[in-house]
Order: C-alpha cells, then sequence, then structure tokens
C-alpha cells in the first residue's frame, strides 16, 4: 500500500501528476472505466479495491478529488445509497452535482437517457446513476464520455454494495476463502445474493440457501456454482441450520420486485432471525444484511456481537471512495 | 444434392437472378419468410413446403427473384433454421453458397423478454451473447438476462 499512501499525501491536484508515470502507476491505471456489473472487475481488481478501501477508513478525509465534479443521477429514490455516494465525494473534496427524483430533471419531460446522459458528461468527470430499468447503467456507460459507476440499475446489478459486502466479510473473517456463505430471504429476485454469489466464487466458498420455493435460487445460478465447482445447499427453514455458519446474509423480501401482490403476501414475513437462534452459533458468525430491514431481523438481533448490518453499512462510504477515486484514473 | 432433391427445386420454378434459402424444416418455413418480411416484398417469390428430403424427410425452399439479403437478415435465418442452405443466383447459376452461421454477438435482431430491460424503452440496439449455440441461449447485454429455445423472440 506504500504506493497508495504516496499518492494520497503527494497528489494536491491531479493536474499536477507529471505525464510519464511510473510503471506501476500505469498498471493500476487500468482500472480508470465505469463499473457497471461486478463482473467488471477480476479478482485482483476486487481485491485492490478493497485494499484502497482499508487506507481511506484509516483516513477518509483525502482530498484527492479537488477540481473533479460527479454527477449523482438517481432516477429513482434511493437515499442510503446516494448519501453514501455523495459522502464519499465530499470527503475526498470533490464537487457533486445531480438529482436525486427522476420528477426532477429533463426525463420527466420525455428525454431520453441517452440525451441526458450526452448532456451530463459535458459537465462532470464521472457519472453515478440508479436507474429503475435494468441494463441503464450499462447502456449510459456506452454513450458518456466520463466513466459511470452504477449504484442499481432494477433488478439487475448494485456492484458496489458487492464490494463492501466483500469488504466486509474480509474484515470481520481475516479471510475471504473458504467460508461458510449462508443466504436467507428472496433469493430469487434479490440482486445483492446473485451478484455476492458471483464475487465470491473467486474464493472457494460453500454456500447454504435459504429461501421458501416462490424465491428459491435461480437455476442459472445454480449451474454457474456446479461450473465452478462451488458446494451448495438449500433449505427451507431457517433454525439450527446456520450452526456452522461464518457469515449469514439476510435480505428484505422487496415488495416493489413482485408483479404479483398475493405471491408477497404469502412469503412477506417467512424469515425471522431472533437472538435465541445466535445460541449455537459460532464465535466468528457474522450477519450482514444490505439494509433496509423491515422483520426478518429481530431488534433484539441488534444488540449481539454477531449483528454487522450497521458497520456494513458504513464500510460503503470506505469501498465507494476507493471506486470513485479508480475509476478517475487517481490511484 | 440427390436427384430427387434436385427434382423437387425444379418443381419450383428456377430463378435467373436471386436468392434460394434452401432445407429449411418444414415447421420452420413460415417463421423464416416471416423474419424476412417476405411480403412486404414486391419481388418475383417462390414458395414450397413439404417437398421430399433425404435429410430432413420434408423441407420447405423460398426463392426470391433480385433479392439479396443482408448478412444481418441472414443471421436471422440461423436463429431460426441454422441448417438451411441459402444460394446466390445469378444468370441461373449458383455463384455464392452461403453457409448460415450465427455469430457470437446479435446486434438488433433480438428482442429482449425482460420488460424492464433499458432496450424495452429507449430507441436503442438489442444485443445479446450468444453463449450455447445448440440451445440457442442467448445473453443481453444490458439486463444480462438469459433467454433460449422459445423465449427468444426476433424483432
Amino acid at each position: 500500500m506504500s504506493f497508495l499512501l504516496n499518492c494520497l499525501t503527494n497528489t494536491k491536484h491531479p493536474l499536477s501528476k507529471p505525464i510519464t508515470q511510473p510503471a506501476i502507476s500505469i498498471q493500476l491505471l487500468s482500472m480508470q472505466k465505469s463499473l457497471v456489473s461486478i463482473t467488471d472487475y477480476s479478482k485482483e481488481e476486487m481485491l485492490r479495491i478493497l485494499d484502497y478501501a482499508a487506507e481511506f477508513e484509516k483516513n477518509p478525509n483525502q482530498h484527492i478529488l479537488d477540481g473533479k465534479v460527479v454527477a449523482t443521477l438517481f432516477f429513482e429514490p434511493s437515499t442510503r445509497t446516494r448519501l453514501s455516494f455523495e459522502t464519499a465525494v465530499n470527503r475526498l473534496g470533490g464537487r457533486i452535482i445531480g438529482f436525486s427524483d427522476a420528477s426532477t430533471s429533463s426525463s420527466s419531460k420525455g428525454e431520453t437517457l441517452k440525451d441526458t446522459i450526452k448532456m451530463v458528461s459535458n459537465y462532470a468527470d464521472l457519472i453515478v446513476m440508479r436507474h429503475p430499468l435494468e441494463g441503464a447503467a450499462r447502456y449510459a456507460s456506452e454513450v458518456a464520455k466520463v466513466p459511470v459507476i452504477n449504484a442499481g440499475d432494477g433488478s439487475n446489478q448494485h456492484p458496489t454494495q458487492t464490494l463492501l459486502d466483500l469488504y466486509s466479510i474480509r474484515k470481520t473473517q481475516g479471510r475471504l476463502s473458504d467460508l461458510n456463505i449462508y443466504m436467507v430471504g428472496d433469493l430469487k429476485y434479490g440482486r445483492t445474493v446473485h451478484s455476492l454469489l458471483m464475487a465470491m466464487a473467486h474464493f472457494k466458498p460453500t454456500f447454504h440457501f435459504i429461501a421458501p420455493d416462490e424465491l428459491k435460487m435461480p437455476n442459472e445460478y445454480k449451474q454457474f456454482c456446479d461450473e465452478q465447482n462451488i458446494p451448495y445447499f438449500e433449505h427451507k427453514e431457517l433454525n439450527e441450520n446456520i450452526n456452522e455458519a461464518d457469515i449469514l446474509y439476510m435480505t428484505r423480501v422487496q415488495r416493489e420486485r413482485f408483479t404479483d401482490l398475493m405471491e408477497y403476501e404469502k412469503v412477506k414475513n417467512v424469515y425471522t432471525l431472533k437472538s435465541k437462534m445466535l445460541e449455537n452459533t459460532r464465535d466468528n458468525l457474522r450477519i450482514l444484511h444490505p439494509l433496509p430491514r423491515v422483520t426478518e431481523i429481530d431488534y433484539d438481533v441488534d444488540d449481539s456481537e454477531k449483528a454487522y448490518y450497521f458497520d456494513q453499512a458504513q464500510n460503503g462510504l470506505y469501498v465507494r471512495q476507493a471506486v470513485i477515486s479508480c475509476s478517475l484514473g487517481l490511484l | 444434392m440427390s436427384k430427387t432433391e434436385n427434382k423437387q427445386v425444379k418443381i419450383v420454378a428456377a430463378i435467373k437472378d436471386g436468392t434460394v434459402i434452401d432445407r429449411i424444416p418444414s415447421d420452420k418455413l413460415f417463421k423464416v419468410a416471416s423474419i424476412l418480411h417476405i411480403e412486404e416484398l414486391s419481388n418475383q417469390i417462390t414458395v414450397g413446403n413439404n417437398l421430399e428430403s433425404q435429410e430432413l424427410g420434408t423441407k420447405g425452399i423460398i426463392k426470391v427473384s433480385d433479392k439479396f439479403f443482408s448478412d444481418k437478415d441472414i443471421n436471422k435465418i440461423a436463429l431460426i433454421a441454422p441448417n438451411a442452405k441459402l444460394n446466390v443466383i445469378r444468370d441461373y447459376v449458383v455463384v455464392e453458397k452461403k453457409t448460415l452461421k450465427l455469430p457470437s454477438v446479435l446486434e438488433d435482431i433480438v428482442k429482449c423478454g425482460n420488460p424492464n430491460c433499458i432496450t424495452n424503452h429507449e430507441p436503442m440496439m438489442t444485443r445479446f451473447h450468444v453463449e450455447d449455440n445448440h440451445t440457442l441461449t442467448l445473453r443481453c447485454q444490458y439486463c444480462e438476462r438469459v433467454m433460449s429455445g422459445d423465449e427468444v423472440k426476433i424483432l
């Protein structure tokens, strides 16, 4: 990490960097690109982001974005994600433009996404966007002149969530490899579990999928595990099954993903984790949740040292600082 | 081509210039005709179906005079009838035999079946990556959903 520290302490303004870069930074500059899907990053690139994030955690206030403008375009509201990205930019010394609701943008007047993105990429150095339609961020990255970071496109991808999940797992377990990862709840529509599965595949995990029939892990992800020789087990009950878990990844059943609300009513309260269910679990077990939670984690779990979901959200800040800096080619 | 098949082809009148699409499985003939929008053409068109074929049992054939299809149209045929043969005819002679081959990327040929995909809301080209030729498994470049077989709808 000496390069990072060197970069963070010496870089007062990006323009002050010498035109001829040392060999190591040319290699690192390869991450100056859009991040749309978690598969856009190799294993090594993901690990590099986690290393940078660890440095930002030690010292979050690094003015390496001086003079940079970041656009946060939230075509659908997401206060938590937007505040996390905007805090990351602010702590890096950058400026923010954008909107937090499509009704305040020209898309409400019928402007195409392409036109909005083309216009904004005239003004900003980087675009962070959330959109209700799947594939919107990929399309934006193709038409924009500047890198695009996907902050969620419908039920498809939310790669910085995956990276902060990885960061939280590594931080709490001391490693990423050979862990028992239990995923609970909406495994059918939940994009976070799908992306986490793809990312963890690099680290020889054993997966346990706990879901009702209506919300089972889709076959394409199970086939992916088969192809990668990753063992997985499926359960319907949330009970003593979890005693061997290192990570318990809880998810909310998302009402907005259901076209049939009758089906939602059947499954919305299917699992609730209670503190007494943790009695025989491993000491190193940590409970993660992408938040917001509704009924799937009882409030009595919050006081357990195994509850990690609020710290997990905080880790998002450091990971997003790392992704923003890398996408701009500053690290 | 066997003598029987040759005779069958001749049953459907020969053309001077144009394209002959042969060895179309009988149950796919009208689908192929539909995706090529031949009903919109004013060219002379001959369509034959349920002709005897040693290889297929029965087959269909489409002959279109003075029409030479683009690679994009040819790729569309490959989606439905990958083993069909396409002959380019000039002055009654076959001057080119085109083998249908599904490209690794299909641009603006297939419609994404995901109603929430950006391609169904923006004026833009669709783009699919062919993951498996045999099962016709395609992945949308944008929403990343996988479609296969009958789920694949041609634009």
